[in-house]
């Protein structure tokens, strides 16, 4: 089954599933946390050695892996926690305010 | 054939044989006075073998609706039953219960509320509950809750409804005294409530769901209380129709609000629950002596059967709203200010006034009835309504 959600801006008090229970399993890749971020993490490639420590630590499943590669951070569920850098024991991770680039303050 | 047997017993062993009769599936439940003897009686049920329910001890009424909660949302049929102190502990849990849509059946023993501490009846604790978005049902005698529960349990599975229901008696009055009743056969009242089948089942690993979701940040949770909204007005026509089914196997009446002389009455009690029989044996007395004295009981209260009460109210020169609650700074008690909201749209103004009784267990004997109609007697001719409520029988 696939619930499908595509009206629910539309929707009116009898059209949504009875005491705001969703009638589906494995949806919640479609609720889009990002935005709660204040800070995103940025990889450097030439530092980065692997070891996947990053995908293993993050508490979303918001580090994507291919042929046993980090590849991007998915930033639709990346809420910004940090815990990839703090566990990169390559410090190959910085957390970067977002939203704003803030000049080096001498 | 449906089957029944006179038996004399208290309101709450009534209540408790009501429970193994629907044979719920889990009863996670807290004894509290004067509700104990529900759970205690269910309790040795369980224990002998004659329900197969999984019987829940839990620390507090606060985990007892949380148990019901979490148990009603995995597809069972929950039963529970509390009484003042403990309903007012739930009171975060009874708005979840409500707001998940989760049809909990939960007997109470209506009782005051601390300070000062005093276990008897009176209607403080479920006055409390009144905006959880259950719907709440008042017995007058241990007959009433029985036939209560049992209807409540096809009305909150209904699938219209899908809300919790109270099935609320009187603390020791009802609860405690032994009564008369008609108690119906097992099997008919296992055909009646028929089986539960959920819709949303947390153990359906077949079908997948979540309960207890978020729906802020401009999410529908306006819509979501708009749905509960809807429920509840459905519901009115459910809570007859089950009524009337009901009514037809047992041979007793079932009416949201139930009158006495309300075809001709000049003066009038509106009143909920034990106090109904004192009520009814005074107007009895009085319309002997030519009197037209008439009682309304209101039987169910939420969703409250505005329509009915201004029905029976429309030809009534003055009506006595009798509360067993305070709503301290509102103008009147709970049942007075619905009551007289009820009475807005008439195009003749019918004077009511509100009487305070029974707080506490205060006794509610036959003279303070009486005079309640001589107070009602004397605005029918004329007289001013007292301003304010009235404390009846207060020192």
């Amino acid at each position: 089954m696939s619930w499908d959600i595509s009206g629910i801006d539309h929707w009116r008090a009898d059209d949504f599933p009875r005491g705001a229970a969703i009638p589906d399993a494995g949806n919640s890749r479609d609720y889009v946390t990002g935005g709660w971020r204040s800070q995103r993490p940025v990889r450097d490639d030439a530092k980065c050695t692997q070891c996947l420590f990053c995908w293993i630590y993050c508490p979303d499943s918001a580090i994507a892996v291919g042929d046993e590669k980090v590849g991007a951070f998915n930033y639709d569920h990346c809420k910004g926690c940090g815990v990839c850098a703090k566990e990169c024991p390559a410090d190959a991770i910085s957390m970067v305010p977002e939203g704003c680039e803030l000049p080096e303050v001498g | 054939m449906p089957t029944q047997k006179t038996v004399a017993v208290t309101g709450n062993v009534l209540v408790a044989e009501a429970f193994r009769q629907c044979a719920p599936d889990v009863v996670p439940a807290y004894p509290i006075t004067p509700q104990t003897t529900i759970v205690e009686e269910f309790a040795k049920f369980v224990a002998n073998g004659r329900v197969h329910t999984e019987y829940v001890t839990v620390e507090s009424e606060h985990s007892a609706m949380s148990a019901s909660v979490g148990a009603s949302a995995a597809g069972a049929r929950v039963m529970t039953a509390t009484s003042s102190q403990g309903l007012a502990l739930m009171w975060e849990e009874l708005h979840i219960a409500a707001g998940m849509r989760l049809p909990i059946v939960m007997a109470n023993a209506n009782r005051a509320l601390s300070a000062p501490i005093n276990i008897h009846c009176d209607h403080s604790d479920i006055m409390g509950a009144r905006d959880t978005g259950w719907l709440i049902l008042f017995a007058e005698t241990a007959q009433e809750a029985y036939d209560n529960t049992i209807m409540a349990v096809r009305i909150a599975e209904h699938h219209d409804v899908m809300l919790p229901v109270m099935s609320t008696l009187d603390g020791f009055i009802t609860t405690h005294s032994i009564d008369r009743a008609e108690m119906m056969d097992d099997e008919t009242v296992a055909a009646f409530v028929g089986s539960y089948v959920p819709e949303n089942a947390l153990l359906d690993t077949d079908h997948p769901v979540g309960h207890g979701n978020f729906a802020g940040l401009g999410g529908p949770y306006f819509e979501f209380k708009h749905s509960q909204r809807l429920a509840m007005e459905r519901s009115r026509g459910v809570v007859k129709s089950v009524g009337a089914q009901w009514s037809k196997i047992c041979g007793r009446p079932f009416g949201v609000v139930e009158g006495f002389g309300m075809e001709d009455a000049e003066v009038a009690i509106v009143v909920l629950g034990s106090t109904a029989g004192n009520a009814r044996h005074v107007a009895r007395g009085l319309r002997e002596s030519g009197v037209k004295a008439g009682v309304l009981k209101i039987r169910c209260f939420r969703p409250f059967p505005y329509a009915e009460i201004a029905e029976a109210l429309k030809g009534v020169k003055a009506v006595a709203v009798m509360d067993r609650s305070e709503s301290f700074g509102a103008e009147g008690g709970p049942v007075f200010l619905e009551v007289r909201s009820a009475l807005y749209d008439l195009e003749k103004r019918v004077p009511v006034v509100d009487y305070i009784y029974g707080l506490g267990g205060a006794d509610v004997k036959t003279e303070l009835i009486e005079r309640v109609f001589t107070d009602l007697g004397e605005i029918a001719n004329g007289a001013a309504a007292p301003a304010g409520l009235v404390y009846l029988g207060a020192r």
